[in-house]
């Protein structure tokens, strides 16, 4: 009985907390992808780089905040420079949609041009990126480490297994919880978040009764530019702030769009909790769980990994190919063109 | 499709800027230029053939690449024997099983009976083999790695002339995008992209990690090559005497002696292909898949078989970038799986073709010197610009300091704004399509 218990809180130490937190990071990407398929039509290559964007802009505000002694006790500073990163992505987006975007869209190009036009911004802002702050790892998190740490678990339970909830991964729920209620109530309740949804279901009729296309245009900008930051900030104090890892995101993060289904909200949370804990799972050790929950005789002697780190990407691809494969347009029915 | 004048002085002032660069540089950094310039222009080509003709958009030319110069390392080291012995053949073995698993679950899905059953039966026959592959393959890559991990600890090579590498690459290639295309081929165009996005990433994560077969990110070092050393020029009585007489200093004389072999032979290659290329595009076959690219219901109606013809110009395209990185590794002389980076393989052939003139096998061509030409000298001329940005301030600041620091990040800012101001005053490019 024991014996399962620690299998449990192993399962949980290791794999399920961390994917949780993961999950969310992936979900408020996914949701500005998606946001963009649906009113804008296009894949947006540069939707990662815009997260490491947002996310040095918060960067370099906490380091102002810090310098001047602001802090916010046990919470990141980082929380308090968010709102800055978020209106400094805003501006940045916005200035990319009247410069670049903007011409496409009056010329009614196909989405694959947009695409390319994508990467030729990811470039621009990557190289932004690293000639702001440089190409190394920066850390930003302050204020209390851990929630629970392993040991002070282990003595509250009495239990040889250890769970440590790391601040940053309980804030990173919690933020994106409040982020995500915010945004369906947003789409759901107002007049601007209808209009939104009207456009994305269909143009021509939206266009019909009224609906100001660069209004909207606009907005989605906006809010995609607060969520890529959200998902940035929150990526880089759980893990750490790095450029390149930020590209890297754009992978499982359109694998979470597409497995729930492009241009679907909600779609893209579940997608984004999908692809989390499929990585986590496939490439954890279950030496530790098995060594619980098995007979003595049987405890295996390998790692039992099925499959080493850095291989996380083939694990996202799979379950993108799969799902392409067997229902082309997601779990939560997207559009598919 | 043939060249207007335009096209040629296009070319004259792209190979002005590189000879410029031997005239007031170094004739060692203008050769460098050109002979990486030909291999760009020949990834560039490879894109070429999937985009502008077919308009397939492959975001995974990185895996191709790397692929291609696994095939370099597979063809021309030589071989480990006590490797082999170790555990040779249980990773022949351990890649039939996998091999026959695929294969199975495929049968599975075809022939086990629809529903619950099927999806079952296809996910154990994967399970089971995943687990048989990994029991056999898991105790012969230890082995194989634990024969002198400091300079071997990898199966080596067939130690056959690194020219046939060449094709080999270009065959690996070819085989990993019959794979994708078979799954990823007739989905929309994004999700073609994520797909061979995708791959690209598998690859690399593959060459980084399965030390057994690539030596991993301890790299391999000391591929032979196809033309003579620098140090055996150097040695060769005849070869300094004939050099000092024309007036050069031998060691330089050597170094660019064997860049120039390099380019020939990659010149070669690339007017091969180039003809091929443009043989293939002005020929029924080529109307066809520009028929398709214009409109794949109307090619349809005329009884063309879409997803067929599309499967085949990936192929043909991938495996051309297969080439190119078989070759480039070839020219590095070593395989270092760290350094292959997305921006750098994929998006940046993307803008050689797209500022090139996607469409157009010279402009192609064209990009590629470009704007590799580009990528090498943005860095010092970005250096210059910033030296003199900041030769007011003064010393010490730290804006100062950071501005020269970063100096080196200019090459991407520059690359974007290129692709962006292409895209938007001359979408078709440098040489359009005709």
């Amino acid at each position: 009985m024991i014996d399962l218990l620690n299998a449990i809180v192993a399962l949980a130490n290791f794999v399920i907390v961390p994917a949780i937190a993961y999950g969310s990071q992936l979900a408020l990407g996914a949701l500005g992808v998606t946001l963009i398929y649906g009113i804008l039509r296009f894949s947006n290559f540069a939707h990662g780089d815009t997260m490491a964007f947002g996310a040095m802009v918060t960067i370099l505000a906490t380091w102002g905040l810090q310098s001047l002694g602001v802090n916010l006790g046990i919470f990141p500073t980082a929380l308090l420079a968010l709102p800055i990163g978020i209106a400094g992505t805003a501006l940045l987006v916005l200035a990319t949609d009247k410069m670049v975007y903007q011409f496409y869209r009056e010329q009614k190009a196909a989405p694959v041009i947009l695409v390319i036009v994508s990467m030729g911004v990811m470039f621009i802002m990557n190289g932004l990126v690293r000639f702001i702050i440089g190409p190394d790892d920066q850390r930003f998190a302050d204020g209390a480490r851990f929630i629970i740490t392993a040991r002070d678990f282990k003595e509250l339970t009495g239990l040889e297994e250890g769970l440590a909830i790391k601040s940053t991964a309980a804030l990173t729920v919690v933020v994106a919880i409040i982020v995500v209620m915010l945004l369906f109530w947003f789409l759901n309740n107002t007049r601007t978040g209808k209009s939104m949804r009207a456009f994305s279901d269909n143009e021509d009729l939206a266009l019909l009764s009224g609906i100001n296309p660069e209004r909207v245009v606009m907005i989605t900008w906006i809010i995609v530019a607060a969520l890529a930051t959200t998902a940035g900030v929150l990526y880089g104090l759980d893990k750490s702030f790095k450029p390149f890892t930020y590209f890297q995101l754009l992978l499982p993060i359109f694998a979470s769009a597409i497995v729930g289904g492009l241009g679907n909200p909600l779609g893209a949370i579940a997608g984004g909790f999908v692809i989390a804990f499929s990585e986590v799972t496939v490439t954890y050790a279950f030496k530790k769980v098995a060594g619980y929950l098995l007979p003595e005789a049987w405890e295996p002697d390998s790692l039992v990994q099925l499959l080493s780190t850095d291989y996380k990407f083939a694990v996202s691809f799979a379950i993108l190919v799969i799902v392409l494969l067997f229902k082309p347009t997601g779990l939560f029915s997207g559009k598919a063109l | 499709m043939t060249l207007h004048p335009r096209d040629i002085i296009l070319f004259f002032v792209v190979f002005g800027l590189i000879a410029a660069t031997g005239f007031f540089q170094s004739w060692n950094v203008a050769l460098g230029i050109l002979n990486m310039g030909l291999i760009s222009a020949i990834m560039a080509l490879g894109v070429n053939m999937q985009w502008g003709y077919a308009g397939l958009f492959n975001i995974g030319v990185m895996g191709f690449v790397a692929l291609g110069g696994l095939g370099a390392v597979l063809v021309s080291m030589p071989p480990v024997n006590e490797a082999w012995a170790a555990g040779g053949l249980r990773v022949i073995a351990a890649i039939a099983i996998g091999v026959a698993t695929i294969v199975a679950a495929l049968q599975g899905m075809k022939r086990l009976p629809k529903g619950r059953v099927n999806i079952l039966g296809v996910i154990g026959i994967l399970i089971v083999g995943f687990f048989i592959y990994r029991a056999v393959l898991d105790p012969a890559t230890a082995a194989i790695e634990g024969v002198n991990p400091a300079a071997t600890g990898y199966l080596g090579g067939l130690g056959l002339p690194v020219l046939l590498s060449w094709p080999v690459g270009g065959l690996l290639a070819a085989g990993a995008a019959w794979a994708i295309g078979k799954t990823a081929l007739g989905l929309r165009s994004d999700y073609l992209a994520i797909a061979t996005l995708g791959i690209a990433e598998i690859v690399i994560a593959m060459m980084k990690n399965e030390d057994w077969l690539s030596r991993g990110v301890k790299n391999v070092i000391g591929i032979p090559r196809p033309v003579p050393y620098e140090i055996d020029l150097q040695n060769d009585p005849s070869f300094v005497e004939r050099m000092t007489s024309w007036g050069f200093d031998p060691v330089t004389a050597s170094s660019i002696t064997v860049k120039l072999a390099y380019t020939g032979l990659f010149l070669v290659v690339l007017i091969i292909l180039l003809w091929m290329a443009q043989a293939a595009l002005a020929s029924p076959w080529g109307r066809m898949m520009r028929a398709i690219r214009d409109n794949e219901d109307a090619a349809e109606a005329m009884g063309k078989d879409v997803t067929a013809r599309h499967l085949q110009i990936f192929i043909l395209g991938s495996a051309v970038c297969g080439l190119a990185g078989a070759m480039m590794t070839t020219l590095d002389g070593q395989l270092t799986p760290g350094t292959y980076q997305p921006l750098r393989f994929t998006f940046l052939v993307w803008v050689m073709v797209i500022v090139g003139g996607s469409g157009n096998n010279f402009g192609a061509v064209l990009g590629g010197f470009l704007i590799w030409y580009l990528w090498v000298m943005v860095e010092p001329f970005g250096a210059s610009l910033i030296g003199f940005v900041t030769s007011g301030m003064a010393d010490g600041t730290w804006l100062k300091e950071h501005l020269l620091e970063s100096a080196a990040h200019m090459r991407l800012l520059t690359m974007g704004l290129i692709l962006l101001l292409v895209l938007r005053f001359s979408p078709r490019g440098l040489i359009p399509e005709r």
